[in-house]
């Protein structure tokens, strides 16, 4: 075959399935959640769940949770990559360790939580068995609502992490060691090394990782479904809601424009705040 | 020795050890929850719902083998193998011959390609389940493996591009080259040369690839209402299964992926340091 034809003939299987079941969808999900059921215009489906009493509940605890975890986040994977980036003997496996949530669904994470906070769970038996309670008490229910929240926000935590450290560890691996020998010849602390010359030179990493965690943390959904249920409402377990229980899924598309459109904005002033000078590469 | 030496000296020391208490603590914080939930996997029923829990597992297959015998879980479960494994193939499949034109060949639309390539990553897809389910419906494909199949691939082969695009990136173009004088085509230097060479990393991917169906919630929760995978089925009923069986259903769901993480664990760091770019 023609070698100029190639590389196109290589490309068009995931062209074209990208173009039917990525952008296609997309334009479909627009055009519902636009749509008034017949061909007409209308912003009737985004009326619908701007004013439903739920939705200011639903976004704010959304926000609040990407808010709460994600810095977390980022300052455990920062630690623990430049932690095993100096580590010798063991690397390998602490890695391991260290990454084996990200094989974890959210759903078998929100178990996992939810085995250390159900009322019979493993944290009532300690708190019993140290004195700290005299039984069990009923934990994830609507007057602990902070507890809820913690026990998603750890679960969260817990899972997404390794994400992150898996980037910015491949992004680490990346800068030229010749830098902080630089440094060290210079006399500048660990510390000083971590601000000047990993930070600055991580920045890519850190746009990918950021942008791809703030994006999971708005489509947060099962984790929340196993711990919190009903408690603690989420943009998308109200989609999911809208879809089955009340069976509108035309306020579902415009829900998921929603999610769609807090998660651009995200991308974009991640992008923005993080962006790499132009020309500059290591 | 002088006294500030020994100052240093043991200021160093005390960094050893907390460096050494770090590490162990984060790993613990990974490992004890996941100890937890086999605790309560590998219990009865009645310990399962018992206060208070020992930290210790009785060795009883008692909640698995309740969850084998509940109504409709191995169909689930057979679901989730079905899909995952044809994900992996389709994602495979499409995705590798796209991340070999891109590390091969230049051509004019590299660039857009890319973008529609990366653009994937920064929308929530599992949205997409919601409108693919009212176009299923039409063409026949809701309720099928193969319709899910389709959305978790599009999850999947995003990753599969940029992974093997990588990993071909790694083989010197030298070598197919040499075969190409010695009188291979194009194609047997691809298959007697390459393949064996990237033959591992195409695994990795592959399984990256089924665990990423494997744990997929949202858009099998929406596409599969009869036949559920066994994370949709879990979660359908969340609120009302006893609660050992959930905890049966999680070390279900979690199994494998240890097995494949471990798997596939040298790749990890290659896939994304290139995804970075």
């Amino acid at each position: 075959m023609n070698a100029r034809y190639l590389p196109y003939v290589l490309i068009t299987p995931v062209a074209l399935f990208l173009c039917v079941f990525f952008l296609y969808p997309f334009f479909l999900v627009a055009r519902q959640a636009f749509g008034d059921g017949g061909s007409g215009f209308s912003l009737d489906n985004f009326r619908d769940i701007f004013s439903y009493w739920k939705f200011n509940t639903t976004l704010t605890n959304t926000l609040l949770l990407a808010g709460a975890v994600v810095p977390v986040q980022l300052a455990m994977a920062l630690l623990m990559a430049t932690m095993v980036s100096r580590m010798g003997k063991g690397r390998d496996l602490v890695l391991y360790i260290w990454t084996i949530p990200l094989g974890i669904s959210d759903l078998a994470a929100g178990i996992i939580w939810l085995a250390i906070f159900e009322q019979s769970g493993f944290l009532n038996s300690m708190m019993v068995g140290i004195g700290a309670l005299d039984r069990p008490a009923n934990l994830l229910t609507y007057q602990n609502a902070g507890l809820v929240f913690l026990a998603i926000a750890l679960a969260e935590i817990w899972r997404a992490t390794a994400i992150m450290l898996v980037i910015l560890v491949a992004g680490i691996g990346l800068i030229p060691k010749e830098y902080y020998e630089a440094a060290d010849v210079f006399g500048a602390s660990k510390w000083k090394q971590f601000w000047r010359i990993t930070l600055p030179l991580l920045r890519p990493s850190l746009q990918t990782a950021l942008i791809l965690r703030v994006i999971m943390a708005f489509e947060v959904f099962a984790v929340v479904a196993a711990l919190g249920g009903t408690l603690f409402p989420v943009l998308m377990g109200e989609t999911y809601a809208y879809q089955f229980d009340l069976l509108n899924s035309g306020a579902a598309a415009a829900m998921a424009l929603v999610i769609l459109a807090i998660s651009i904005v995200a991308t974009l002033i991640i992008l923005r705040a993080l962006r790499v000078p132009k020309g500059a590469t290591i | 020795m002088s006294q500030t030496d020994q100052v240093s000296a043991n200021a160093r020391k005390a960094g050893r050890y907390l460096y050494i208490a770090t590490v162990v603590f984060l790993c613990a914080w990974v490992l004890v929850p996941l100890y937890l939930l086999f605790v309560n996997a590998l219990s009865s029923a009645e310990a399962v719902n018992s206060f208070p829990k020992s930290a210790l597992p009785e060795f009883n297959l008692g909640s698995l083998s309740f969850f084998a015998k509940f109504q409709g879980i191995l169909d689930a479960l057979k679901n989730s193998l079905i899909v995952a494994t044809m994900t992996m193939v389709m994602s495979i499949a499409i995705g590798a011959p796209a991340g070999y034109a891109l590390s091969r060949f230049e051509f004019r639309c590299k660039a857009t390609f890319r973008l529609l390539i990366l653009m994937t990553r920064a929308f929530p897809l599992p949205l997409l389940a919601l409108p693919l389910a009212i176009m299923f419906i039409r063409t026949g494909l809701d309720e099928t493996a193969l319709g899910l199949a389709f959305v978790h691939t599009t999850l999947a082969v995003p990753f599969a591009v940029l992974i093997t695009f990588s990993l071909f990136s790694g083989i010197p173009l030298e070598l197919e080259e040499a075969a190409w004088t010695l009188g291979c085509t194009r194609l047997t230097a691809f298959t007697k040369v390459v393949l064996p060479l990237i033959l591992p990393g195409i695994t990795a991917s592959a399984i990256f690839a089924f665990v990423i169906s494997w744990n997929e919630v949202f858009a099998a929760a929406v596409l599969t209402i009869e036949n559920r995978t066994l994370t949709a089925f879990l979660l359908q009923n969340l609120d009302t299964t006893a609660i050992h069986l959930k905890f049966a259903g999680g070390f279900i769901l979690v199994l494998p992926a240890l097995i494949f993480i471990f798997a596939v664990r040298k790749y990890l760091f290659a896939m994304w340091g290139i995804a970075n770019r």
